[in-house]
């Protein structure tokens, strides 16, 4: 009998113990818990569930919504861009639409994501450092001009003003020409996800749910093609989450809107389509592919069996995955080049639709134009050369596969019900036990990986003994252009109509006091070049602001 | 030698909402021993100088990741002196380039920890350091 140290690397062991066995292998468990043998056969499968034989295009959609998935349409590259303001944002969208980019993904400064104009106080050196400044309508019109909407989806990574950017969106492609029946984009607009990770909540919990569901009900009638929320996984396994649980809150979020949509009245095939997720890529490579193929799974399911939609489509988990952030590491950026592959290899045996990746210097600085062509060539060499396109789920009836996906949906499962003991998602949110339970696993992880017990490439192991200055390329923050965005707001403010302004956000203000829809009036308002600000200050009058409750971390040791 | 716990306030100015680390970070003190109050996110630079005064901290922590790091400490710094705290310790943490530590450093901010710091050397450091 021979005990060897026990594996540990990142996206696996949480809390494995070296412990005797008849093998000389040590125990290896993965994030989610599960424990890995060093050999699976069917017999794994069929003790662990059963062999799904489903082809994909079909219900439960394990192996993929469409039937030939990538053999008909690799997926959508989409690179999180954007920083200054709208002219400089444009240049750098069609920098990337030149270098083979199928869709767009936009960063916006923190003042707009936040709901502050450019010359609030709170928006002070802020104002275009981490993505794109937008106060009125006039900024989408400089940032999307001369990019055709129907060719280039665009997806909005906006929350807290997302009802607002919505309204903005449609409101610029409208006034171009789009007929908005027609009109296919998307906006993140998962607000729930931003009081667990991510932080840019406006309002209370309940009126940040009713505009998630105020935005579903107005798309379904409006722009019935538009994805109006994208349920975000990806950041609360940022902020710590097993891969489980990543996908387990994200389910119980998307459903809450749901069950918010559906008391308005709106029957389940109407938005369910619409409907898509976001979800992370580091760790694990079989940890994540079986996660994406057991939620599929199970998101039919539910949407299919559980709240009884008739369309097949409408159980469909649409998703961007990619990112992997967290994964990556200040120390030895170049490698980040190589984890970036490897995420991009994930998301492609999980069948992501949408695929964006974080560039190697990331961590410390806005991408360069350089740093984001090597994440996408990076992804067009797995179509390329790699054979990533040519057959579907590639790695289906690998009895690990299998057997991992059948234990993964266990697993998401059991962390629902979890949350359903906690009083649901939206209470749970409210009362800050998410977060504070996400909160802990990061600093488990932060533990194990000062302690070596987490093996992280470059940071506790295979160090640099001496350390190098990194090849980095800081972006520079752009006072000039900050003070440019103020100037263009006041003009904007000053040749607008302002009656016209005042009056559209009077009927914004009274449409949320009666609790009405208040997207009609938020496209009136936007129309008018109400800026961002007003048109959130509108709101907060009605609805107040959210209050996080750091209770849970003013504590006495 | 019994002390009396080091009280720690950390906050989050700004409106970055990155608070993965400061929770971690308040997790490692609070076992380090020491007594900590959180902010919370977006906090103005006058409601830190209340809280610091308010809550009679010996350490004033600031997390910025989104690159504000310098406007932002210096307002604190300025209302840091006005709320006659100068004989506190300031710390800072987040993603924050070479060539600004120093900066930080000279404007009273004698714990710089970039991105990539591990929670003991801020232990130690708040240990050294608190007089």
């Amino acid at each position: 009998m021979t005990i060897t140290p026990t594996r540990q690397s990142e996206g696996g062991p949480r809390q494995s113990k070296p412990r005797a066995s008849t093998e000389s292998v040590s125990r290896v468990v993965n994030e989610s818990g599960i424990e890995i043998k060093p050999l699976y056969t069917a017999q794994d499968v069929l003790a662990t569930g059963s062999l799904d034989t489903s082809s994909p295009g079909e219900p439960p959609f394990t192996r993929g919504i469409h039937p030939l998935m990538y053999r008909h349409r690799p997926w959508t590259m989409r690179q999180y861009t954007g920083f200054a303001n709208a002219a400089d944002t444009n240049q750098r969208f069609k920098y990337l639409i030149a270098n083979g980019q199928t869709g767009l993904n936009v960063a916006f400064d923190l003042a707009t994501q936040c709901g502050y104009d450019s010359d609030a106080p709170e928006a002070m050196g802020e104002v275009g450092r981490v993505g794109m400044a937008v106060d009125t309508l006039r900024d989408f019109e400089i940032a999307f001009d001369g990019i055709d909407l129907d060719a280039i989806t665009v997806s909005l990574t906006i929350n807290g003003a997302a009802a607002i950017l919505i309204a903005m969106y449609l409101a610029m492609a409208e006034k171009r020409g789009y007929d908005l029946a027609r009109l296919r984009g998307t906006a993140q607009n998962d607000i729930l996800k931003e009081f667990i990770g991510r932080g840019t909540w406006v309002f209370p919990v309940d009126p940040s749910v009713k505009l998630v569901a105020d935005t579903i009900e107005y798309c379904a009638q409006v722009a019935p093609k538009y994805s109006p929320v994208s349920v975000c996984g990806y950041h609360i396994r940022e902020s710590g989450a097993m891969p489980a649980e990543e996908m387990a809150y994200a389910f119980c979020i998307a459903k809450a809107y749901a069950d918010t949509a559906l008391a308005r009245g709106l029957d389940i095939d109407d938005f369910a389509g619409r409907l898509s997720f976001n979800f992370n890529v580091f760790g694990n490579l079989f940890e994540q592919v079986a996660k994406f193929r057991a939620g599929r799974r199970l998101w039919a399911k539910i949407i299919l069996e559980q709240y009884g939609a008739k369309q097949p489509a409408s159980g469909w988990m649409r998703m961007i995955a990619g990112g992997g952030g967290f994964g990556l590491t200040i120390e030895q950026p170049e490698n980040n080049i190589m984890r970036g592959a490897y995420y991009a290899l994930i998301a492609a045996l999980g069948g992501a639709q949408t695929m964006a990746l974080c560039c190697y210097d990331e961590a410390y600085t806005i991408p360069t134009p350089k740093a984001q062509r090597i994440s996408l060539r990076t992804m067009q060499l797995l179509i390329e050369e790699m054979g990533l396109t040519d057959t579907v789920d590639p790695l289906g009836g690998s009895y690990y596969v299998e057997t991992l996906t059948n234990q993964m949906e266990q697993k998401i499962v059991e962390v629902m019900q979890w949350v359903d003991t906690r009083g649901g998602i939206v209470k749970a949110v409210a009362d800050g036990i998410i977060q504070k339970r996400v909160s802990e696993y990061a600093y488990q992880r932060q533990r194990a990986l000062e302690t070596g017990a987490l093996r992280k490439v470059g940071v506790n192991c295979y160090t640099e003994s001496e350390e190098e200055n990194p090849n980095v390329e800081l972006h520079p923050y752009d006072e000039l252009g900050a003070m440019e965005q103020i100037d263009s707001l006041r003009r904007v403010k000053a040749e607008r109509d302002n009656d016209g302004v005042e009056q559209a956000l009077s009927a914004l203000r009274a449409d949320a006091a009666a609790g009405r829809n208040v997207m009609p009036a938020l496209m009136q308002a936007v129309k008018s070049y109400a800026s961002v600000g007003e048109m959130t200050k509108a709101l907060v009058e009605v609805y107040g602001r959210f209050k996080e409750p750091t209770q849970l971390w003013r504590m006495v040791a | 030698m019994s002390e009396r716990k080091i009280k720690v306030l950390l906050a989050k100015p700004g409106l970055d909402g990155h608070d993965v680390g400061a929770k971690v970070v308040v997790q490692a003190l609070l076992d380090a021993g020491f007594e900590v109050t959180y902010t919370g996110l977006r906090q103005t630079p006058e409601a830190i100088a209340k809280a610091a005064k308010a809550t009679n901290a010996d350490v004033v922590g600031l997390s910025i990741l989104s690159g504000t790091h310098l406007p932002l400490c210096r307002r604190v710094r300025d209302l840091l002196l006005d709320h006659g705290l100068h004989d506190k310790l300031w710390i800072v943490g987040g993603n924050i380039p070479e060539n600004d530590r120093m900066v930080l450093r000279q404007l009273g901010y004698r714990g710089v920890f970039p991105t990539g710091s591990r929670t003991e050397e801020i232990v130690t450091f708040i240990r050294e350091n608190v007089k």
